[in-house]
């Protein structure tokens, strides 16, 4: 190794003896990387190849955990280099796991710069072959599929949390909370089967429609609804509802005017979340929505684009000049991932602000 | 009603009509979950039976018809958890015990992103960047490695292999392993780290002798969940895998099986009389795993956590 550290053993403090300063993992951690770009460098120059980051990042991880180990195995005895070594790991493990998240951000938003224009939000792709063209229509369609699908889901998951916590006993509310879990592990494609098995029922086989994808998608999102209010109506103070209930109100003014406005943020952050996990669904809405190149306003006849079944159908199914579909592709993928950030964050900002100030 | 009060003299509240509206709807709205789950069990049984008893056009029978799927979707699901459970369990403790305090919860949001990102969106990236930036490894594994049965070459040409597809589905999951676990190891009584660090434990020992022991149930909870999901994606499958329909454990070549989801998701939309069928049965085959995947995990938690941890 080229990081020979000499332990200054300080015999005036004995507590810091045979220890190794704070400052040597990163020392060996820099002349590890050093070794692996030299290394990286001499392949490269003698194969003719590219230099590679990814050779000298691994090699230089590697070399770190030897010589971090040896080193401390030597100074500081064996259990300690256990430790620095599991640290190491550690560490590297969770670094691995931002690249790809780094990689997939800078990759959507470089592609999807391309098409990142005005006539991207204001056309449809009707009679466009090659380039030009928008996704006016798939965001119209995302919007109206998710906007019923929060209609459908709402409610009926709002009211089931209600029922659970305020009004349930025996088995009805086993059943319902086992099947509630059921329902979280449902695949997606599955959800759109049953979408299309049932309109299939009413309207004959090929049947496709944007209704038919909004129930697809409440299956997904009334589980997630159901859990989210259930935990906010638990953390109610049961004080609350007593003071209200001693003054005589009625047990469902309690809910509706005590019980629900308290824990209004968490429920609103719940649902807010549950639309930003369906919206980027695909694979119900390819099934059961379908895609077309023209506007659609009315859920309930035709077939209807969404973004995300927008954007797989661009990239896997291109014409003649394939880059012009693969730009609009990426630009939908970059809306889309836009629009679930947006919520994302709407939602954190909502229980940040409006959480109840009593309590803590 | 179960109301009837034997102390007679007690004044009751008054039945009030609002009430017992509420209350109905309620119910109904629970309710109403049963009949939507029952719907999706009674419709896809009704819709694939045509296809399980009847005769097929090309295959033999319907389950000669679906194996190959079903075991391209265990195969990818498994090598998915291999490579995502350690990696989740390492950034839960990372984020719980090694990060900088302030640093922790920053880092732990920037994990939930990655389980907020579309599926459409992972195989998009798994095409454009994943395939051709793991395609030389591939090549090198098959021609260095091929003894090996799983890199037995000829390696893919376009790198949208298995392995691939398992790649990216680990990535997928791994967030929700991770959220899961750290919430576990955030639970460890915190005199029982403090307790072991006293006694002189370095901080891994202190997480295998505390931390670890406390979260074993959870950890297996939570990777079974993170395998219900990786079961049952589909976009990212289908976009990424160059699928031949073949039975085979090598990661690296071109003659991959395919997942049930993805060859639902690929063939439906041109789909038309007894294939409809057959695709709806294998959709029913994946509820039924993904049923017993998830019947598992929520066993495995009901049965370690009547300790009444808290």
């Amino acid at each position: 190794m080229t990081t020979t550290i000499s332990a200054p053993r300080q015999a005036q403090n004995p507590l810091t003896a045979g220890q190794l300063p704070r400052w040597s993992p990163w020392a060996t951690l820099l002349g590890a990387l050093l070794v692996g770009a030299a290394v990286a460098g001499l392949v490269a120059g003698a194969s003719g190849t590219q230099f590679s980051i990814v050779a000298t990042a691994v090699i230089g991880f590697v070399l770190y955990l030897v010589a971090i180990t040896v080193v401390s195995q030597l100074i500081e005895g064996g259990r300690k280099a256990t430790d620095r070594f599991v640290t190491g790991l550690v560490t590297g493990a969770f670094l691995l796991a931002l690249i790809p998240l780094v990689s997939l951000v800078i990759t959507v938003v470089a592609n999807g710069m391309a098409r990142f224009d005005v006539e991207l939000f204001t056309y449809s792709m009707r009679n466009v072959v090659g380039e030009g063209g928008g996704v006016l229509h798939a965001i119209i369609g995302t919007l109206l599929v998710t906007l019923w699908a929060a209609i459908i889901s709402v409610p009926v998951g709002i009211f089931t949390a209600i029922y659970l916590v305020e009004y349930a006993k025996g088995r009805l509310a086993k059943a319902i909370t086992f099947f509630v879990d059921v329902m979280t592990g449902i695949p997606s494609i599955v959800a759109g089967l049953f979408a299309y098995a049932l309109f299939a029922l009413f309207f004959g086989e090929g049947v496709r429609s944007g209704i038919g994808g909004a129930v697809a998608l409440s299956l997904l999102m009334i589980p997630t609804v159901v859990r989210s209010t259930e935990e906010m109506l638990k953390l109610v103070p049961n004080d609350l509802r007593e003071a209200s209930l001693a003054l005589g109100v009625p047990k469902w003014l309690t809910i509706a005017k005590v019980v629900l406005p308290t824990a209004l943020a968490g429920i609103v952050t719940g649902v807010t979340l549950a639309v930003a996990r369906v919206i980027g669904e695909t694979a119900p809405l390819l099934i059961i929505a379908g895609f077309t190149t023209n506007m659609n306003y009315n859920v309930f006849e035709g077939r209807m684009m969404t973004l995300p079944v927008f954007a797989y159908n661009q990239y896997v199914s291109p014409g003649v000049q394939e880059q012009a579909y693969f730009d609009r592709a990426w630009a939908a993928a970059l809306i889309l991932i836009l629009i679930v950030m947006i919520l994302n964050i709407v939602a954190r900002l909502i229980a940040h602000f409006f959480a109840p100030k009593a309590g803590r | 009603m179960t109301t009837a009060a034997p102390a007679a003299t007690r004044a009751s509240a008054p039945n009030r009509p609002a009430d017992v509206i509420f209350k109905a709807v309620s119910t109904t709205a629970g309710v109403l979950i049963l009949i939507a789950l029952a719907g999706v069990a009674i419709f896809l049984v009704a819709q694939a039976v045509p296809a399980i008893i009847g005769p097929l056009p090309e295959d033999d029978s319907f389950w000669a018809w679906v194996w190959p799927l079903t075991f391209g979707t265990l195969w990818s699901a498994f090598l998915a958890m291999v490579m995502a459970v350690p990696m989740a369990i390492a950034i839960a403790l990372f984020i719980t015990h090694f990060a900088p305090r302030r640093l922790a919860s920053i880092l732990g949001y920037a994990i939930d992103l990655l389980a907020a990102i579309p599926s459409v969106i992972y195989g998009l990236w798994g095409i454009a960047v994943l395939a051709p930036f793991m395609q030389p490894a591939y090549t090198w594994l098959a021609d260095n490695l091929g003894w090996i049965p799983l890199f037995s070459p000829p390696a893919s040409g376009t790198g949208r292999t298995i392995l691939t597809a398992a790649i990216v589905l680990a990535v997928m999951v791994l967030p929700i392993i991770t959220a899961l676990c750290r919430e576990i190891f955030l639970q460890t009584p915190r005199l029982n780290e403090e307790a072991s660090l006293a006694l002189g434990a370095t901080r891994w020992e202190m997480i295998r002798m505390a931390v670890l022991p406390h979260g074993r149930s959870g950890i297996i909870a939570s990777s079974i969940l993170g395998l219900g999901r990786a079961l049952g994606e589909t976009m990212a499958v289908a976009m990424v895998l160059a699928s031949a329909g073949a039975v085979t454990f090598v990661v690296v070549g071109s003659q991959n099986p395919s997942t049930i989801a993805a060859n639902i998701a690929l063939r439906f939309p041109e789909a038309h009389g007894i294939t409809v069928n057959m695709l709806i049965g294998s959709g029913l085959v994946l509820f039924a795993i993904t049923l017993l995947v998830n019947a598992l995990s929520r066993w495995i938690i009901a049965k370690t956590t009547v300790d009444g941890g808290r």
